[in-house]
């Protein structure tokens, strides 16, 4: 009989679009074990001299069948996957996903934890922002400022990690509220923190903003029109590049957006230098928010009282018995979510991410569909790189900020 | 505000497009599959939603027709959603491709192409993309059981 895997061994797991030309058109494969690609996406160019004149994106590689996994746990369980998609903001993905299912239960969130979640949304973008920036800084050979941001992230990440025990998989938005509350002392050192951010994101602005090399390498190259960047589904920072200024936070505010004091930077040219420079000023615009945030932050409780959604208190649980079956149903049978269909759509770092949800009643998700916003990019990655050096696609594709975990799922 | 709008947007369909239901401050309708191109066109074209989010499917076993396919658009004028649910049975999962309005159109349907099985006439890429050359099934069809593996390396022992 013949052996399905000795067969599928010889097979090559992608099929190109194209070959190596009849004029002496080199084809050329970058990826996907190359760092500049995380180890997930395959770049196939083809090249005339040093000229990319056809691009073939694939990705997959980090494909783990999130969707197929969500549909057989309860929908508290998740939680920890949905903190997999885009790991450089988990929280944001937390965020977005209980939306979704409290849209289903028809829950409103409380006062505190809307605040709350707010903040830890805007912190997140900074966090993700820094760590966009400061890669595709360091594959331009600009160490120093990759260790400055990077030196920033962390800082917030062990700041994360004091507040909900990870750094990067936090699992910490909960449906109907949060885990917990702030710790003791978190608001200080969370200032201490922006603080130290202006003083760093203030020198990579001297470093970079009006650096020759820099600009050499990033202007004009990567160009995208506004009309191109939504028809190729384009959001977020790469579409506010170029001069549009679409930003879900102003357009359908949600969460404490509407209260809050902020611009939406834009771009001019939609170029790599444009996503640069916008990224730097939302990281600005998101620490004013904090901040705005801290002062506003009301008192309260920052979970619903609500029983079908929110564990008891675990006094109760060991004291009463309606409480103690309460809390087996929660965790073993999982929130009882009523049937219907969900979309819900927040603004991440990389631009619109939705959850499309199904329920049929019952425990578990009958179907849950991700909106990532990096799978889209890789889909349109091919109109930045068309037309400019072999160089630049390392750069191009850095500005795109595509993380694996959200684009392959 | 938002509701107002919604209203407003109900009304201004409610002429060309047909009858549409507002669930969740999202417009839904419902799209017979030869008309799917013509109206996605006149929506894109008339009424502002310019901006493709996404497609994917929902698989009903036991239901005919067993498959909706389901698209997502996004005005960047109005700051509106509209859901379109087209229905295509097992036996031929075809709908029209979006590929020649949206160019977004082109992954999203070779995704939905490789979880789905769902054919889309008019894509001429619908190579394998989230899964590789020679994968066997489509996973999130509900009767691809979830611990059914195609590894395309051995397990070392």
């Amino acid at each position: 009989m013949r052996d399905p895997i000795a067969t599928a061994v010889m097979a090559n797991p992608v099929r190109s679009a194209f070959g190596p030309g009849r004029d002496g058109q080199v084809v050329v494969n970058i990826g996907p074990s190359h760092p500049a690609t995380h180890g997930t996406i395959q770049v196939i160019a083809a090249l005339d001299g040093e000229k990319v004149t056809r691009v073939d994106v694939h990705c997959g590689y980090l494909h783990r069948g999130f969707e197929k996994e969500c549909e057989s746990h309860t929908w508290t369980n998740v939680i920890p996957y949905v903190d997999r998609l885009n790991y450089c903001s988990g929280l944001i993905n937390n965020f977005a996903y209980c939306e979704a299912v409290e849209a289903l239960l028809d829950i409103q969130i409380t006062p505190r934890c809307r605040y709350l979640r707010t903040l830890l949304s805007e912190y997140s973008r900074v966090a993700d922002h820094l760590t966009c920036v400061a890669a595709s800084l360091m594959e331009l050979g600009a160490m120093t400022a990759f260790l400055y941001l990077v030196m920033i992230r962390d800082y917030i990440y062990e700041h994360l990690a004091d507040l909900t025990g990870a750094r990067v998989t936090y699992t910490y938005g909960r449906i109907g509220g949060l885990a917990h509350d702030l710790p003791d002392g978190w608001l200080p050192r969370l200032e201490e923190i922006l603080a130290q951010y202006e003083v760093f994101v203030g020198r990579i602005h001297g470093l970079m903003d009006r650096n020759r090399i820099f600009i050499d390498r990033t202007r004009n190259v990567g160009v995208l029109s506004t009309a191109e960047a939504i028809n190729w589904g384009f959001t977020g920072p790469i579409l506010r590049s170029t001069g549009a200024p679409r930003d879900l936070r102003k357009d359908v505010p949600y969460l404490a957006y509407a209260e809050l004091d902020f611009e939406v930077p834009v771009g001019i040219n939609g170029d790599n230098y444009d996503r640069y420079y916008v990224r730097m000023c939302e990281m600005d615009e998101s620490v004013h928010m904090i901040r705005q945030l801290v002062d506003m932050l009301p008192a309260g409780p920052i979970n619903v009282d609500d029983r079908r959604c929110v564990l008891p208190e675990k006094r109760l649980v060991y004291t009463e018995i309606e409480s103690l079956i309460n809390h087996f149903k929660l965790i073993m049978d999982g929130p009882q979510v009523p049937a219907g269909e969900v979309y819900s759509a927040q603004e991440a770092p990389n631009g619109e991410l939705g959850f499309y949800i199904i329920s049929t009643g019952g425990g578990q998700p009958y179907k849950l569909h991700v909106r990532a916003p990096s799978f889209v990019h890789m889909g349109g990655l091919r109109r930045l790189l068309e037309g400019y050096q072999l160089a630049d696609i390392i750069p191009t594709f850095g500005s795109v900020n595509m993380i694996g975990g959200e684009c392959d799922r | 505000m938002l509701t107002a709008a919604l209203e407003a947007m109900r009304e201004r369909l409610r002429g060309g497009i047909g009858e549409v239901a507002l669930v969740r401050g999202m417009l839904v309708l419902d799209v017979e599959p030869a008309v799917l191109l013509r109206t996605v066109g006149d929506l894109k074209a008339e009424h502002g939603f310019d901006l493709l989010l996404d497609i994917t499917a929902i698989d009903w076993p036991g239901r005919t027709p067993r498959f909706d396919v389901v698209y997502h658009l996004y005005s960047t004028r109005h700051f509106l959603r509209i859901r379109l649910k087209v229905r295509v049975p097992e036996s031929d999962p075809t709908v029209d491709s979006l590929a020649t309005l949206f160019g977004a159109a082109r992954f999203h349907e070779r995704e939905c192409h490789d979880m789905y099985g769902i054919v889309f006439r008019g894509n001429s890429d619908l190579r394998p993309i989230l899964l590789y050359e020679g994968f066997d099934g489509h996973p999130l069809r509900k009767d691809y059981a979830k611990q059914d593996e195609q590894p395309l390396v051995r397990y070392r022992r």
